[in-house]
C-alpha cells in the first residue's frame, strides 16, 4: 500500500543515510529507528516530500512524483517532533473539530482546543498535533517521536489511538522510535537508518 | 526666473557644512571626516548627472533616452537587492527587481508621457528623466521593504510554513498572510507620503517648480500627478514582487527553500 523505493538524501542537503527501501501493507506501522543524527527525521520530511530527495515513493500505486504536492502532504502526513503552531489556539489549526471521543482518549481536556497554545504543555502540544493531522484522514502516518514528552499512560493511550486508526482506516504509518520496548509493544517491522559510509 | 546660483554662492553654504565640521572636531566626534567624504561625493555625483542631463537634453534623441532610462533601471534593480538583509541569492533575485520595477515605473512613466502630460515628443527628456527618476526612486524603496519582510519573515516562520504545507496547505495558501503583510509593508512609505503631503511636508518637486517661478497651482498639479503615479507604481510593484519573491522560495513540488537566500548580512 504504501511503497518506498531507495530513497535518501539529495546531496547537500541533509544528513547523509543509507537509500531506505521498504513496502508497508494496509494496517500495518512500521518503527523507525538509528542513531541520533543520522537523518530520522530527515527521512521522514523527504516521505512527505518537503526536501529534495533522490528514490521514490507510492501510495496506493500513484507515485509521489505524479501527485500535486499538497494533495501528497495531506494523504501522508507527517507529524514532527516539534510541530508549529501558528494560530492563537489550537481549534484555529482544525479545519473541523477534533471528535470529543478523540479527546477523550488522548485524555486531553476539551478547553484547551480554546486555550492559547503558549499556555499548553508540550505533551498536550504534541498530541493536539497528532490529532490535527489524523483530522484530515491521512492514508499514511509519519510520526517522529510522537510520546518523546509523555508520560507512559499517555504515551500507551496515544499508541492505542494510532494503532485503532491505522486498523480502522487500513492506512498506515512509520513511527520513529529510539526506546526498544516502544518499538516492541507497537509490534511490526523494524527498520534501522544507517549512516552512508563516505567513500 | 530662477536666480542663478554661483560657485561662490556654494562655497557660502559649504562653509556651514565645515564650520560644522570644526565644531564637531573640537567636541573630539569622528564625524568630521565622514562629514567631508559624503559632502564632496554628493557635489560629485551631482555635478555628473548635470553634465549628463546637459547633454542628453541637447540631443532629443529616443536612442539616449532609453539608455539613460536603461542604466536607471538597471542601477536601480541593483540597489534594491543589494540592501536586503537576506536577499534572493543569484540573478534571480536582480531580475526579480528589474521585472517588477520595469513592469511598473518605466511603464507607468512611459504611460504619463504618452497620455498625460504628452510633451512633444513625448521622450522630450527634461519630463522623461525626472519623471522616471521620481517614480523609480520610490518604487525602489517599497520594492525593497516589501521583499526585504518577505524573506525575512519566511527565513523566521519557516516552521510555521512547513507545518501549513503538512496539513495539506498549497505554497500559496500558506503563503498568503504573509505575502499580504509583506505588500503592506513596502506600501506604509507611500501611505505616509500621501498623508503628509502639504500638510507635513512641502513635497520637493512642487518646492522647486515653485522656486522656479510656476505659479503655484500649477506646482500642485503636477505634484497631485507624480504622486498618483508613484502610488500606483508602488502598489502594483510591491505586488509583483511579492509574487514573484514568493514563488522563487519554493520549487515546483511546493517545497520551502531558503537555501535560496543568500545568508543574512549583518
Amino acid at each position: 500500500m504504501f511503497a518506498v523505493r531507495a530513497v535518501c538524501a539529495e546531496p547537500g542537503f541533509s544528513a547523509a543515510y543509507q537509500p531506505v527501501s521498504f513496502e508497508l501493507p494496509a494496517s500495518h506501522i512500521l518503527t523507525l529507528h538509528g542513531a541520533s543524527g543520522v537523518g530520522k527525521s530527515q527521512f521522514l520530511r523527504a516521505l512527505a516530500d518537503l526536501t529534495p530527495h533522490q528514490g521514490e515513493v507510492w501510495l496506493e500505486g500513484r507515485a509521489l512524483s505524479a501527485t500535486p504536492p499538497a494533495e501528497w502532504r495531506r494523504t501522508v502526513a507527517y507529524i514532527p517532533a516539534e510541530p508549529a503552531w501558528w494560530a492563537e489556539t489550537p481549534l484555529a489549526h482544525f479545519a473541523t473539530p477534533p471528535p470529543a471521543a478523540w479527546l477523550a482518549a488522548l485524555a486531553l481536556n476539551p478547553t484547551l482546543l480554546e486555550s492559547p497554545v503558549e499556555r499548553l504543555s508540550t505533551g498536550e502540544r504534541q498530541r493536539l498535533a497528532v490529532l490535527r493531522a489524523v483530522a484530515l484522514r491521512p492514508r499514511v502516518l509519519l510520526l517522529d517521536e510522537p510520546t518523546a514528552n509523555l508520560d507512559a499512560t499517555n504515551a500507551a493511550a496515544l499508541r492505542g489511538f494510532i494503532q485503532t486508526y491505522v486498523q480502522e482506516h487500513a492506512a498506515a504509518a512509520v513511527w520513529v522510535s529510539h526506546d526498544a520496548e516502544e518499538r516492541r509493544a507497537i509490534g511490526g517491522d523494524s527498520v534501522a537508518l544507517l549512516a552512508e559510509v563516505p567513500s | 526666473m530662477i536666480e542663478s546660483l554661483s560657485a561662490l554662492d556654494l562655497l557660502l553654504a559649504g562653509g556651514l557644512v565645515a564650520a560644522l565640521g570644526v565644531v564637531q572636531f573640537w567636541h573630539g566626534l569622528q564625524l568630521t571626516r565622514s562629514l567631508l567624504m559624503g559632502s564632496l561625493r554628493m557635489v560629485a555625483q551631482l555635478l555628473l548627472i548635470g553634465y549628463v542631463l546637459n547633454a542628453l537634453f541637447a540631443t532629443e534623441s529616443l536612442g539616449w533616452v532609453l539608455l539613460m532610462a536603461l542604466m536607471m533601471l538597471l542601477l536601480a534593480s541593483y540597489e534594491v537587492i543589494a540592501r536586503q538583509k537576506r536577499r534572493i541569492a543569484g540573478w534571480q533575485g536582480y531580475s526579480i527587481g528589474l521585472l517588477s520595477m520595469g513592469a511598473t515605473a518605466a511603464s507607468i512613466t512611459a504611460f504619463a508621457l504618452l497620455f498625460v502630460v504628452q510633451p512633444a515628443p513625448w521622450f522630450t527628456p527634461q519630463y522623461a528623466i525626472p519623471l522616471l527618476g521620481m517614480i523609480l526612486g520610490n518604487t525602489m524603496t517599497g520594492i525593497g521593504l516589501a521583499l526585504n519582510h518577505l524573506t525575512q519573515m519566511a527565513a523566521s516562520q519557516r516552521t510555521a510554513i512547513e507545518g501549513r504545507l503538512l496539513l495539506g496547505q498549497t505554497a500559496d495558501q500558506a503563503m498568503s498572510g504573509l505575502k499580504q503583510d509583506a505588500v503592506r509593508a513596502g506600501l506604509i512609505p507611500t501611505l505616509n507620503m500621501l498623508a503628509a503631503a502639504g500638510v507635513i511636508s512641502l513635497p520637493g518637486m512642487m518646492t522647486g517648480q515653485i522656486l522656479a517661478g510656476a505659479p503655484p497651482l500649477d506646482a500642485v498639479r503636477y505634484q497631485i500627478l507624480i504622486m498618483l503615479l508613484i502610488t500606483a507604481a508602488t502598489g502594483f510593484g510591491g505586488l509583483l514582487a511579492v509574487h514573484f519573491g514568493a514563488r522563487r522560495l519554493f520549487d515546483g513540488r511546493e517545497r520551502l527553500r531558503l537555501e535560496r537566500l543568500a545568508p543574512p548580512k549583518r
